[in-house]
């Protein structure tokens, strides 16, 4: 329902919830004594703050395991699915949703995590809410939401081998800026975006939220359809087939008018590296470390002074220069299966170099058991790579996996904010494959030239 | 939630665009189970020096901006993670409004469920306080939510917009729980149209 000038109440079809946003919200159900309305519309994982060592033994840090048990008990009182530890479906709320078929085409999705675009890949309409937005979706499995503006971000063309959907999503972010697409809902299109595998379109609806925009997506096609297929939680036989039909007529008109729009041209992205303290600032691997006294805008000299110090760079420093202590390859914008494997095919018979520790964090129990088939993790342990448990880790250092002051990472996650993977610590985002680069030569490199290292 | 009161307090200026909720609150506090109590995690890595001690150069260390109401920063503040501990972090260390000249969205919305007041106004107004703070020691401003207006004492105002809807949740402190309980015929019905997708364990 909604009248002019009012935000209008939407149904959410799927809530997904962790151990982090979601106590103050059941604490708050309690208190007024409300039940969950509709408990088989929310779905819980752990993931946050989880060890992904040692699995089998209790968490050491006493305020995680309070948080991961009272989600245990909030579940049990609340009548809600939880994959916890133990179960072979837990994983990281962004990577589990769309591979066990929660997340499907039309859908309206939330979840206390600003990352919860990633499920818009699907055709989905999926957001980010806080903490007392998770409590109303518990008691009325509703949410007030005013419509946000349309924004078509359309990419041509075909992206140049070596380059990857992260580097897609990093240009972007770096043309439009960490609040050009605020209020918005992008819907990313055209022949680029329409090549990328399903996983690969995670990937870049996944970062929507660090161009300000709430929700990302892509309109469900045939390789949707075949990606959900089999899936635990679609419909089965012939009712999947009928939801298929329906599913792929969720798109835009042809001829409709976006409020806003953006035209890239696939061959014109590069491979990228952030050198500063948000995604925003990001650069071709070929380039050098920005002179903030070039630049004209008073706010982004100031921005890229203080990043550029935080960060230990000097301008006209050439990326390929930078030295790395750390790689972390994992999180929910590039823990999935492709990321893992493309990751392995380039340090593949190679090993990790002598001044860096590198780590892979698959993005759920099964991708770690389909990589563990496939020999992926032979490949890593091989190489000098720690092979871990499926979670959050090091992209936001809620778990002990984190940065010591100083030292500087090459990181798949999605934030390169100051202290974000632990305090001090200098994070570059950059895609899998640069990732794994990266750690072998121990400095950036362009991955396109990989083949000659 | 409480309902927001008119009220007259001292500004603290963040000079800095990008403010993310990272930096407002940092991971290590997002364990806490319950909402009260936060303030001593606001800015921490900003606040504290590694050794744990009060850094004196960060703006709410010092004694002129100590007790302030109203902070005041630059574009796009409460970028990145939902963390709503963001917001109860700010309100838990007294603060009762945020202007800048642009907000990100989920911040933005979890402000208006706790009724911490964002007040957007333009990049200019915006430069002015931060020149009248430097100005003059012990500035104030002073909110109007019903007249929409921030002004101080000597006759600088500025208007600025709020959704109808949000407005009237912030002058009544309106539970936005009970508001949607009302309507539950509408919600019943669209359940008894839309049935559950997902095939039962």
């Amino acid at each position: 329902m909604e009248k002019p000038g009012q935000p209008a109440l939407i149904y959410i079809d799927l809530h997904l919830i962790h151990e982090v946003t979601s106590p103050q919200a059941f604490e708050a159900m309690r208190n007024e004594g409300r039940k969950v309305r509709v408990p088989a519309r929310t779905f819980a994982t752990l993931d946050h703050n989880i060890p992904t060592v040692d699995r089998d033994r209790p968490i050491a840090d006493p305020d995680s395991k309070l948080q991961v048990e009272m989600m245990k008990k909030n579940c049990r009182d609340f009548g809600l699915e939880l994959f916890d530890l133990a179960s072979p479906d837990q994983g990281i709320v962004h990577v589990i949703g769309p591979e066990l078929g929660l997340t499907q085409p039309g859908m309206t999705i939330v979840c206390g995590d600003s990352h919860t675009a990633t499920h818009g890949a699907m055709g989905a309409l999926a957001f980010g809410i806080g903490t007392s937005e998770v409590e109303h979706v518990l008691a009325t499995q509703c949410l007030w939401q005013a419509k946000p503006k349309t924004f078509e971000i359309k990419v041509n063309g075909k992206l140049a081998q070596g380059v990857s959907a992260k580097d897609m999503i990093l240009a972007i972010i770096g043309r439009i800026g960490t609040d050009g697409a605020t209020g918005c809902a992008v819907e990313y299109r055209g022949s680029a975006v329409a090549a990328l595998s399903m996983e690969e379109r995670m990937t870049v609806c996944n970062m929507s939220i660090e161009a300000g925009a709430r929700a990302g997506m892509v309109a469900a096609d045939q390789k949707t359809i075949d990606y959900l297929r089999g899936r635990k939680f679609v419909p089965k036989g012939a009712d999947f087939e009928k939801a298929a039909a329906r599913w792929l007529e969720f798109k835009t008109d042809d001829g409709a008018k976006f409020d806003r729009e953006l035209v890239l041209e696939a061959k014109d992205i590069a491979p990228q590296v952030t050198w500063g303290t948000n995604p925003g600032m990001v650069i071709e691997v070929t380039g050098k470390i920005p002179d903030p006294a070039a630049m004209t805008n008073d706010t982004a000299r100031k921005s890229a002074a203080a990043a550029l110090e935080y960060m230990a760079l000097k301008p006209g420093t050439r990326i390929e220069d930078i030295r790395i202590d750390r790689v972390f390859i994992g999180s929910c914008t590039n823990s999935r299966i492709s990321d893992l494997a493309n990751a392995a095919n380039i340090i593949k018979g190679r090993k990790v170099a002598n001044s860096v520790q590198a780590m892979v964090v698959p993005g759920s129990q099964h991708v770690k058991e389909e990589a563990e088939k496939m020999g992926l993790d032979k490949i890593f342990l091989e190489a000098g790579f720690e092979w871990r448990e499926s979670g959050c880790s090091m992209c936001l250092g809620m778990n002990p996996d984190i940065l010591k002051p100083g030292e500087r990472c090459a990181s798949t996650s999605n934030r390169n904010f100051e202290g974000r993977q632990g305090k001090g610590g200098r994070t570059h985002l950059v895609g899998p494959e640069m990732a794994a680069a990266a750690a072998i030569a121990g400095h950036f490199v362009d991955i396109r030239n990989w083949g000659n290292h | 939630m409480k309902a927001f009161t008119n009220f007259t307090g001292l500004v603290a200026p963040l000079d800095r665009a990008n403010v993310d909720t990272d930096q407002i609150i940092p991971k290590q506090f997002l364990k806490a189970v319950v909402r009260s109590g936060l303030g001593r995690g606001l800015f921490f890595d900003w606040r504290f020096t590694p050794e744990g001690k009060d850094n004196p150069s960060f703006v709410l260390n010092q004694p002129a901006y100590k007790g302030a109401e109203i902070l005041v920063a630059r574009v796009n503040f409460g970028s990145g993670s939902s963390r709503e501990h963001a917001v109860w972090a700010l309100q838990d260390f007294g603060f009762r409004a945020v202007i800048a000249p642009s907000f990100a969205d989920i911040f933005f919305s979890n402000c208006g469920k706790n009724g911490l007041l964002t007040i957007i106004l333009k990049p200019a107004e915006v430069d002015m306080i931060f020149d009248a703070i430097a100005k003059r020691p012990g500035y104030k401003l002073s909110v109007d939510l019903a007249g929409q207006k921030v002004s101080d004492d000597e006759g600088w105002s500025a208007h600025f917009e709020i959704a109808p809807h949000a407005k009237r949740v912030f002058l009544e402190g309106l539970d936005d729980v009970a508001l949607t309980l009302e309507h539950a015929a509408a919600i019943d019905a669209y359940e008894r149209a839309h049935p559950v997708p997902y095939p039962r364990a």
